[in-house]
């Protein structure tokens, strides 16, 4: 052990993360006890946040498959066909810890890492999205939170030049001490030119480009893979700082290396940086690898080699090149003025060799890393399922309009311009359909092919049963992709939940990914990447269960994509799916009761696909002028914002014998509101009789006000005053 | 026409500005790598939108010193018609090829959105296809768009004309509220002595096409080919 320096005390076992059982099992695969530099490795290795060992083996139920899936899970980011030799990349990640530590650099990293997953596999990254939980307005710290991670989200994707082209924001309680920031990003790729990451081939040079290395970030994936306590804020030297520029100079480089013929595998540094991207590239290609820290550039004088295998410092990337391409390699990445270092070559022992200062400083079978990390079967509780709630034990509205009102003007609906005005969302010129609507809508460049990107989850659903939240998650997605008339493809997963070491939250982890499955499967809209944040939690308490689901679909031509936006007089509104009945966990019933309770609306998964087929022939077949889903706030929320978004006012047919309240705010899922001029809707209702699909009038586009029978108008004027002014002036205050 | 495009470290409108441009002309533009000192020759130059540099020390200050900028701004003074879009405004600044300078806007956040802007004439080469005093639809998306110049340069600009464009509301009234980020007198765009220099941080490229909104952009392409042409 003469060539291993420090001594390994068991507080420096516990500093990184292991259990005695862990640490036990570490020296029995490596048969001694490690150097500090070996404990760093499989410290970060080993941890939740890389290794999955909590959730591996529930995730495998996720269906990944399909006709259109051209990768699954297992790369840095999903591949699915998009026709004519063109592919999309994507995936979403969660950067949530670092992002309540330093709001501004959190989210910025978070975003950057994404769009580097994407780009490492040879695509142009064409849009971001995001999905934001904050804490309850009143908190001390959430106004300061909001703004940092909309800054730190804006900051990087504006410099990067990729839109940002919507997402979704909750504010509540629950995630007062624990906020999550998901960032997702699609990128677009030539279907032959797929860069992945097996370093197949031994003797094989081993370059490291981009930025240089210091200090920053050490730790990440272990910090991101414990609970917040007390003095967690004290963590903040370990989140990493971003460089948008450094980073839009290795998108172009890469892109242009990847147009010669040099790369043999790419993989981005992102958590746990040289550590994690030269074991998984070595371990998928069967081979070692030797590293010479001597030649890694960095920023920082006297860095060890625990440092630098452990540093996260951002916009990096480790290439294994074919022989003899450093040269050529070398050129595109100076033109870009970059960092190039030759730091090592693939080998034939199966091991990581870590060298630094004429000494070996780690010398690790790769198996270890990467494959003897514990996997853990954690015992889970399922939640008891709450009693479904009658509408008449919701207390009814004396003005169905002045609900209307306070509820677009609440924090849950309120509109979320003063965040997606920070965000470049047009550059690259192919936005199509801008942040508001269902689902961004982006075309794919040159062509008339769009690509329609939703983010969604409904964390109060969740929270009362995250079977059949994480159900209507997937099912929400798949239906606002289905408004834009799409037909969605696959969708990746950001599987924010607390400490798996408790078994209530395993319970709601186990749950989740049941009620996933089952909807993926029923709409054949696989899982193809994703990323899991456990110990989502601070002093014991979690954040509700909150498995967010990002979809893509395809549009065949974007010429006949619909929007919300009700732009033609004259036109009759339908509600396409069935009456509203259920107002358990609605927002409807937190502004009348005050809580949230009982059972979340179920979701019929055969309905909703018979329902979303049929409007989406609807709207291929140009017979609609504008089409809604109906989620968050019920029925008349959606004709609301469809009315605001053109600009025409609605006078509503008299309701159906049913709990007034319940038609105009329950939240029963599989439903749609369509427009179509009223010989069309005629013909709708006929059609839709025919195939079983229940469809009703419910009113008609004319004026400028809202009109329903027995009550005082609303002018669009005001309920888009009271729909503006929520979050400015949140934001705004003191 | 003829037309090239700078292309900076961290340029990134510079697609959105070929596309414009080809639409227009019926042919690909020349993109230019900021390292060339050599630049081919161009009836029009256009420096896109981006963050050349990453904005780092101010934006433009940078790429204003790159070595195909000597060539740029010896064109300029030769006559050679110079659009700015947006970063490529703030370089223009910088080069002093246009006074004054760019700031952070107003409420100090980056802005993105449609805003609507009063051609102030349309007798330069850039506006042939526009009215005097017409409101036009054009988007803008900076966090340093804040046009400032003194008082002296300021009535200097407006003496001579040489105020581009100004944000105004959809009737074209020039006012407080329809001011996105705070430029003195509104000012959206200016022009140099000779009106062949014009920088504006509206971006004309992003309404150039029936898909996206408005096509009021794809204007100032189609005008200057016509101009240009004659």
């Amino acid at each position: 052990m003469s060539k291993f320096l420090q001594k390994i005390t068991p507080e420096l076992i516990a500093e990184h993360g292991f259990s005695g059982d862990e640490y036990r099992l570490l020296t029995a695969v490596l048969g001694r006890e490690p150097s500090i530099t070996e404990l760093g490795i499989f410290s970060v290795m080993w941890s939740e946040h890389c290794s999955y060992k909590s959730s591996k083996v529930w995730l495998r139920h996720l269906p990944a498959k399909g006709p259109q899936v051209i990768q699954g899970p297992g790369e840095n980011a999903g591949v699915v066909d998009l026709g004519d030799g063109q592919a999309a990349v994507f995936k979403m990640e969660s950067h949530n810890h670092p992002s309540y530590i330093e709001p501004y650099q959190g989210a910025a990293t978070g975003v950057g890492g994404i769009m580097r997953d994407v780009f490492t596999m040879g695509a142009r990254p064409i849009a971001n999205m995001n999905a934001l939980r904050f804490g309850a307005p009143d908190h001390p710290k959430t106004r300061h939170l909001v703004a940092g991670v909309v800054s730190g989200i804006g900051d990087y994707g504006n410099c990067m030049g990729v839109p940002t082209v919507g997402g979704e924001t909750n504010f509540d309680a629950r995630y007062n001490d624990n906020i999550l920031v998901n960032a997702m990003t699609v990128g677009l790729v030539d279907a032959e030119r797929i860069f992945k990451s097996a370093a197949k081939g031994v003797g094989l040079p081993v370059v490291y480009v981009g930025s240089k290395t210091g200090r920053d970030g050490i730790h990440g994936a272990t910090m991101a893979s414990a609970e917040f306590e007390e003095a967690s804020a004290e963590k903040r030297p370990t989140v990493q700082v971003g460089d948008p520029f450094t980073e839009k100079l290795l998108l172009e480089a890469c892109l242009e290396l990847m147009q010669k013929d040099a790369i043999v595998a790419i993989q981005d540094m992102g958590a746990a940086g040289l550590t994690s991207s030269s074991v998984e590239m070595a371990d998928k290609g069967g081979v070692g690898i030797d590293l010479d820290l001597d030649r890694v550039p960095t920023r920082e004088t006297a860095m060890t080699a625990y440092e630098m295998m452990l540093s996260e410092s951002q916009e990096r990337m480790l290439m294994v090149l074919k022989p003899g391409a450093e040269t050529s390699a070398e050129r595109v990445f100076k033109k870009w003025e970059l960092d190039f270092a030759v730091v090592g070559r693939t080998t034939d022992t199966g091991k990581l060799v870590v060298r630094h200062n004429g000494a070996v400083q780690a010398d690790i079978p790769l198996s270890a890393l990467a494959h003897a990390a514990p996997v853990y079967e954690r015992p889970w509780t399922p939640r008891p399922k709450p009693m479904p709630i009658a509408p008449e034990d919701v207390p009814a509205p004396n003005s169905v309009l002045g609900v209307l009102e306070t509820m677009m003007g609440s924090r849950h609906l309120s509109s979320r311009r003063w965040i997606w005005e920070q965000y470049d969302h047009m550059v690259m010129a192919d936005t199509v359909q801008r942040p508001g609507g269902d689902a961004a809508v982006v075309r794919v460049h040159g062509s008339q092919k769009g690509l329609a990107i939703s983010c969604d989850v409904t964390p109060r659903y969740c929270a009362a049963d995250p079977y059949q939240g994480a159900k209507q998650a997937v099912a929400e997605c798949w239906r606002n992709l289905t408004a834009t008339g799409s037909d969605p493809l696959a969708i990746t997963d950001c599987m924010n939940f607390g400490n798996p070491e408790r078994p209530e939250i395993m319970g709601e982890f186990v749950a989740a990914v049941k009620g996933m499955a089952e909807a993926c499967t029923a709409l054949s809209f696989p899982v193809v990447s994703g990323n899991v944040s456990l110990y989502n939690e601070t002093n014991g308490v979690a954040i509700p269960p909150t498995p967010a689901v990002g979809g893509i679909g395809l549009i065949p031509d974007v010429a006949t994509m619909a929007t919300i936006a009700l732009t033609r007089d004259g036109d009759v509104l339908i509600l396409i799916g069935p009456e509203g009945s259920h107002l358990g966990q609605s927002l409807y019933q937190e502004l009348a009761s005050g809580t949230y309770e009982g059972a979340p609306p179920h979701v019929d998964l055969d309905a909703e696909r018979q329902t979303g087929d049929f409007v989406r022939g609807l709207i291929r077949t140009g017979r609609v002028s504008a089409a809604h889903d109906i989620s968050d706030g019920g029925l008349l929320v959606t004709i609301a914002e469809m009315a605001l978004a053109g600009g025409r006012g609605i006078t509503f047919e008299t309701a159906p014998e049913a709990p007034a309240h319940a038609v105009w705010f329950g939240e029963d899922q599989g439903r749609y509101v369509v427009a179509a001029a009223p010989d069309e809707a005629t013909r709708i209702l006929r059609d839709a009789s025919k195939a079983r699909v229940p469809a009703r009038v419910v009113g008609k586009a004319t004026g400028e006000t809202l009109k329903l029978p027995g009550e005082a108008p609303l002018s669009l004027d005001v309920l888009r005053a009271a729909h503006e002014r929520w979050l400015p002036i949140f934001m705004g205050g003191s | 026409m003829k037309a090239a495009v700078i292309v900076f470290p961290g340029s990134n409108c510079d697609r959105d500005a070929a596309v414009a441009l080809e639409a227009a002309t019926g042919r690909p533009p020349a993109m230019v790598w900021h390292g060339d000192a050599e630049l081919p020759k161009s009836d029009l130059i256009v420096l896109p939108g981006g963050f050349s540099y990453g904005d780092y020390l101010r934006s433009g200050a940078m790429a204003a010193h790159s070595p195909v900028m000597h060539e740029v701004i010896k064109r300029a003074k030769a006559g050679t018609p110079v659009l700015g879009i947006c970063n490529g405004f703030q370089v223009l600044t910088e080069a002093r090829l246009l006074p004054g300078v760019l700031m952070r806007n107003a409420s100090l956040k980056f802005i993105c959105k449609d805003v609507h802007l009063r051609v102030e004439r349309a007798d330069t080469s850039f506006t042939g296809r526009y009215r005097k005093g017409e409101v036009v639809k054009f988007a803008i998306a900076h966090k340093d768009g804040s046009y400032f110049a003194d008082d002296e340069t300021l009535a200097h600009l407006e003496g001579e004309g040489c105020v581009a464009f100004r944000y105004c509301d959809p009737q074209g009234n020039v006012s407080g509220e329809a001011n996105p980020n705070g430029s003195r007198n509104n000012i959206a765009g200016i022009y140099n002595e000779t009106c062949t220099v014009l920088g504006l941080m509206p971006h004309p490229e992003r309404l150039a096409d029936p898909a996206l909104f408005g096509t009021d952009g794809a204007k100032m392409f189609t005008g200057l080919v016509e101009s240009l042409a004659a």
